[in-house]
């Protein structure tokens, strides 16, 4: 094709409308007579509700109602949990609190005002009588048998165990030449902390009966489900827009209380209702993500091949399931071995209740803790055999393949594991490196250069191993003009994929790409689809729209074949024509549009019209991988750390659009290497949220960074016809322990083999004057 | 992230502001660059009846040299100061402190004046007032006087201008000869508050001993104070490293110190000693050029 679009790094059709700030999001929707909600929080983790008195906030200027969760029993359905994991605990998760409350933030009355500062000002006159509880924070205290227990009918604050096992653990354990290591480590709390907080518009018109509800979301159509669910409406009747949405980060794969109470409050008025999330409530009532315990037996041999890995897993689920909570830790046990063919695994993972917010999925969920876990115990193991961490990871890997199956039964697409490493040692002049730090150590100073060689799973995924489906929908529809729209059951909010997906139709049909409109977000305009999370949406939704533009030219080429008097198979899309591949036979692309339209000589069997669909179920997830390099210097007298280089090889398989690819790899960084430095979502003892403003909260900026040295491999998957298997999370995964594996190379002649992250300058600085580092 | 109700005032003159100020009295608060006080208020931390912004009054926005005296009105911005080429010859130590505040955003609006009278116990600003030995104008319906910067922080948030008086500038005394200066933070990664931030000015006699040094140290305990103890140690001897590290490791001398979730008062003392020797070290190399 002449027209080569597929792997140029095209400008994103998203962007002049968002810099130029002229779309719309939840909050830019302005409808006649909305009314405004304020929600009344819980000041307490754990507490008795004894009475609510609203009376003084019902007489406050312009406001119309507050309602309680006594009001809504029965009238509002519970907030879903989709994850359907055997005998796992579900406790009823009310919109709002039910006589006792569970995390501080919980919403336990709505205002609805006709101004929303008349609402928020309402809401602080709401009272609240509350008996405080035991608040339980602690992991393994809300483990114990002595714990108070935070949902009573259930007995304890386990909501499931569940284990994962492979291979011959009697060998394992009966190999006295094994050397073993045992160690915990914390993935702590994060915040997803988006850029735009959430927000919802629900607009209920009485006389259509029908509900349109905006919101910032990631699952329009999973959304629409649920609502319908929860409102007792004809799903018909209900529509769901997902308009421009400022990130997300797995925290809007979500169904949230505040959406359910708007669409009742509009039902109930007859009025358009709006809620918009303050960035306080954003940080202590959205999704949190990680929070993971992980207690390692890691078996070896003493040429550094590692033969057996138990892990323990405790996983903070918060007081309630959301929508994919008890899932997100059940991926770290399924992604733990990494891109090592360690012969043994044992997994054990408790999900448990504590008096704080849900966990679910943040980017990576799951297997960001997976590859921390294995990471480090790459270089706990080089360590302790005095190892470079490369020798030992070479000595682990598999061999290059395809369809590689590990003990934990996960069977890998493609794998080369090798070839990354490799690019990333010469991209980061590692050996020099090594000889740098060797010299400076002799001097007393601290460089560290740390290693990450992840794998991860993406392009969710099959629908038989899904909760509610992994499958994607994608409609090709050429106008009668020729030009084209292309709908998808995907919704991207800031991925940019209305450029891949346009890139990939122009390049099929042989189009401008200018030519090319996608839609996404809205369940009138679209087809059901699913959403876009787990890295998906162009290896799962870009598959289904390239599956039906082949259908649009199967179409096409039988309409042009007639003119031309050639066969189908040997026509080409190139240039605005369908023409022979040497050109001596050519019609123009808008001349067969105009037959199918206007189907005057259409061959036997062909319906009017070019638009089709495609459905696509995925046979596989994709396991894109990658290799890092993080080069750190360490202020021996302050513990500082000094991020100096970040090297970066990513292998997510066929590269549309490199510019995108580096966009996410670029902000994945950011957000794995926040989480090694500065990031922790914190609550104290009694459940307090101590981070709970952005005063707090060290969501990292721009100005922290070193500029990141990114490269690429293509390993293309076979699991797509595209080859692509997608890289929304990759950066996130793999930077975490490359930054840590860096600090704790760094530290090495101090003797301490690990730190627990975030690794703060005052952690670092207990080291270095010969204490323990966990103090803080 | 919504404000109680409030009444707002904006003043056009100093006059107007000074009576408003008597007049309603502690239900008034003044606004400078509102990047302080309106946090608060969407917070509900600060519920002022009445906000009275200074912001128009444009003839406290302005930096000028008298008599080698160098003046700067309130409601300079930090970006003004950041950016100004007279600072940057006479006192590079203020332009240095302004490009540690917040960010780009934060610059342009938030002021000098405002964040004095607010006297955050974390803000960078007063750190490098008190090594300046500045002083700070108030205004009042009865006229005006000076505060020297070393009386002016009293404790948290806190300073010693008096109910009815507005900070309307800062003063600066001419830099001595072979003097020099710098501003040192380490950056709280949340808040770009000062975990520590020192602020050394020092100058040197004919002989190369100390002749003249003053330490502002803030973000270390509830106010920011001068590192006396250290000064004390240094007056009138020979700047060698030693005796640089060794009077620096008295900094927190005598401190209250903070404590939070990103250091403890034990880190932030070490800090405090870490900060003061590393600036002194920096500012006794400008003094030997």
């Amino acid at each position: 094709m002449s027209s080569k679009l597929l792997g140029e790094r095209i400008k994103r059709k998203e962007d002049p409308r968002l810099i130029q700030g002229r779309s719309h999001y939840v909050d830019d929707i302005q409808l006649c007579g909305m009314l405004y909600l304020a929600f009344v929080r819980s000041p307490h983790a754990h507490a008795e509700i004894k009475a609510i008195h609203s009376e003084a906030a019902q007489k406050m200027p312009g406001v119309l109602a507050v309602y309680t969760g006594a009001d809504l029993e029965g009238r509002l359905g519970l907030i879903p949990c989709a994850a359907g994991m055997e005998g796992l605990k579900v406790p009823p998760h009310p919109c709002l609190a039910l006589r006792r409350v569970r995390y501080v933030g919980e919403p336990v009355a709505v205002v609805v005002a006709s101004g929303r500062y008349q609402a928020v000002d309402a809401a602080a006159q709401v009272e609240v009588d509350y008996e405080p509880l035991p608040a339980i924070t602690d992991l393994d205290k809300a483990v114990s048998s002595d714990s108070p227990v935070i949902h009573e009918s259930l007995g304890d604050n386990i909501a499931f165990v569940a284990k994962l096992e492979g291979g011959d653990w009697k060998a394992v354990e009966s190999d006295a030449s094994l050397k073993v290591i045992r160690q915990r480590l914390v993935n702590q709390r994060l915040a997803p902390l988006s850029m735009e907080t959430r927000g919802v518009v629900a607009s209920y018109s009485p006389g259509e009966d029908t509900l349109t509800v905006w919101s910032s979301t990631q699952i329009p159509h999973l959304l629409k489900t649920q609502l319908a669910v929860m409102t007792g409406m004809d799903e018909a009747r209900v529509r769901v827009i997902a308009p421009e949405v400022g990130g997300a980060f797995g925290s809007k794969l979500n169904v949230y209380a505040e959406e359910g109470v708007a669409c009742f409050v509009s039902r109930q008025f007859g009025k358009p209702v709006k809620w918009i999330e303050s960035r306080r409530e954003n940080l202590m009532a959205t999704i949190h993500g990680r929070d993971q315990i992980d207690d390692l037996e890691i078996y070896f041999r003493p040429d550094g091949k590692v033969m057996g890995l138990k892990c323990h897993i405790l996983a903070n689920l918060g007081a309630y399931h959301q929508l994919l909570t008890p899932a997100i830790p059940t991926l770290t046990a399924l992604m733990i071995l990494g891109c090592y063919n360690i012969p043994a695994v044992f997994v054990e993972t408790k999900g448990v209740f504590t008096n704080t917010m849900s966990t679910d999925a943040y980017r990576g969920a799951g297997r960001p803790e997976a590859t921390y876990i294995i990471e480090r115990v790459m270089d706990m193991v080089a360590r302790e055999l005095n190892l470079d961490p490369v020798e030992v990871r070479l000595k682990n890997f598999p061999p290059p393949g395809k369809d590689i199956v590990l003990a934990t039964g996960v069977s890998y697409d493609t794998a080369n594991y090798q070839k990354t490493l490799k690019k990333v040692l010469t991209l980061s002049g590692y050996k020099k490196l090594r000889r740098e730090q060797a010299r400076l150590r002799k001097k007393g100073k601290y460089l560290g250069i740390g290693l990450s060689t992840y794998v991860e799973i993406c392009a969710m995924g099959p629908s038989s191993r899904m909760p509610a489906g992994g499958w994607e929908s994608g409609t090709v529809r050429v106008e009668p003009t020729g030009k084209v729209t292309v709908l998808s059951g995907t919704s991207p909010h800031g991925q940019g994929e209305e450029t891949s997906f346009a890139q990939i139709v122009a390049e099929e049909l042989g189009v401008p790409y200018d030519d090319v409109t996608v839609y996404h977000g809205d369940t009138n305009q679209v087809p059901m689809g699913i959403g876009t999370f787990g890295s998906r949406t162009t290896a799962v939704g870009g598959t289904a729209i390239y599956h039906a533009a082949q259908r649009i030219k199967k179409k096409m080429a039988r309409l042009a074949a007639v003119k031309l008097g050639a066969k189908p198979s040997e026509l080409v899309f190139r240039d605005g024509k369908i023409e022979t591949e040497d050109g001596s036979k050519s019609v123009k692309f808008g001349e067969v549009v105009g037959e199918a339209y206007f189907a005057k000589q259409l061959p036997p069997g062909l319906a009017p019209g070019l638009v089709e669909n495609y459905v696509f179920e995925p046979p596989n997830y994709t396991y894109p991988f990658g290799a890092h390099v993080a080069v750190v210097e360490i202020d021996n007298e302050t513990g500082e750390v000094n991020l100096r280089n970040y090297f970066a090889v990513d292998d997510c398989g066929r590269i549309l659009n490199p510019m995108l690819v580096d966009g996410q790899i670029h902000g994945g960084l950011a957000q794995g290497i926040g989480q090694a430095l500065w990031e922790e979502h914190v609550y104290d003892e009694n459940g307090q949220l101590l981070t709970g403003t952005l005063m707090d909260c060290a969501a990292p900026r721009a100005h922290q960074f070193c500029w990141f040295e990114t490269a690429n491999t293509e390993t293309r998957t076979p699991v797509n016809p595209l080859g692509v298997k997608g890289v929304g999370e990759a950066g996130t995964i793999g930077s975490t322990p490359a930054i840590v594996n860096a600090v704790m190379d760094a530290l090495r002649p101090l003797g301490v083999r690990h730190i627990d992250m975030p690794l703060k300058p005052e952690k670092i600085w207990q080291v270095l004057r010969g204490g323990s580092p966990q103090v803080v | 992230m919504i404000p109680e109700p409030f009444e707002y005032h904006s003043p056009q003159s100093l006059e107007e502001a000074l009576r408003l100020v008597t007049e309603f009295g502690e239900e008034g608060k003044m606004m400078a660059g509102g990047h302080s006080l309106l946090p608060m208020m969407k917070l509900r931390l600060a519920s002022p009846r009445h906000v009275i912004d200074l912001g128009r009054l444009s003839e406290l926005r302005y930096i000028r040299e008298s008599d080698g005296w160098i003046e700067i009105g309130a409601l300079t911005t930090h970006f003004q100061i950041e950016s100004s080429s007279l600072l940057r010859e006479k006192c590079p130590l203020l332009p240095e402190t302004a490009r540690e505040i917040g960010d780009a955003q934060v610059r342009n609006l938030g002021t000098l004046g405002g964040s004095l009278a607010h006297a955050d116990p974390a803000a960078d600003w007063p750190a490098a007032i008190l090594a300046l030995d500045a002083e700070i104008r108030a205004n009042s319906a009865g006229g005006e006087r000076w505060i020297a910067a070393q009386d002016f922080f009293v404790g948290l948030m806190t300073t010693a201008l008096a109910p009815g008086e507005i900070l309307t500038a800062v003063r600066l005394p001419p830099l001595p000869r072979r003097a020099g200066d710098t501003y040192l933070k380490l950056r709280q990664p949340a808040s770009g508050f000062a975990v520590v931030g020192v602020g050394v000015r020092l100058a040197l006699n004919e002989a190369a001993h100390i002749e003249r040094v003053a330490i502002g140290v803030t973000g270390i305990g509830p106010k920011a104070y001068r590192a006396a103890a250290v000064e004390r140690e240094l007056l009138g001897k020979p700047p060698t490293a030693r005796r640089l590290a060794e009077a620096a490791a008295r900094a927190a001398d005598g401190v209250q110190t903070n404590s939070d979730l990103f250091a403890s008062a034990e880190y932030r003392k070490h800090l405090a000693s870490v900060y003061v020797r590393r600036a002194l070290e920096l500012a006794l190399e400008r003094a030997n050029p």
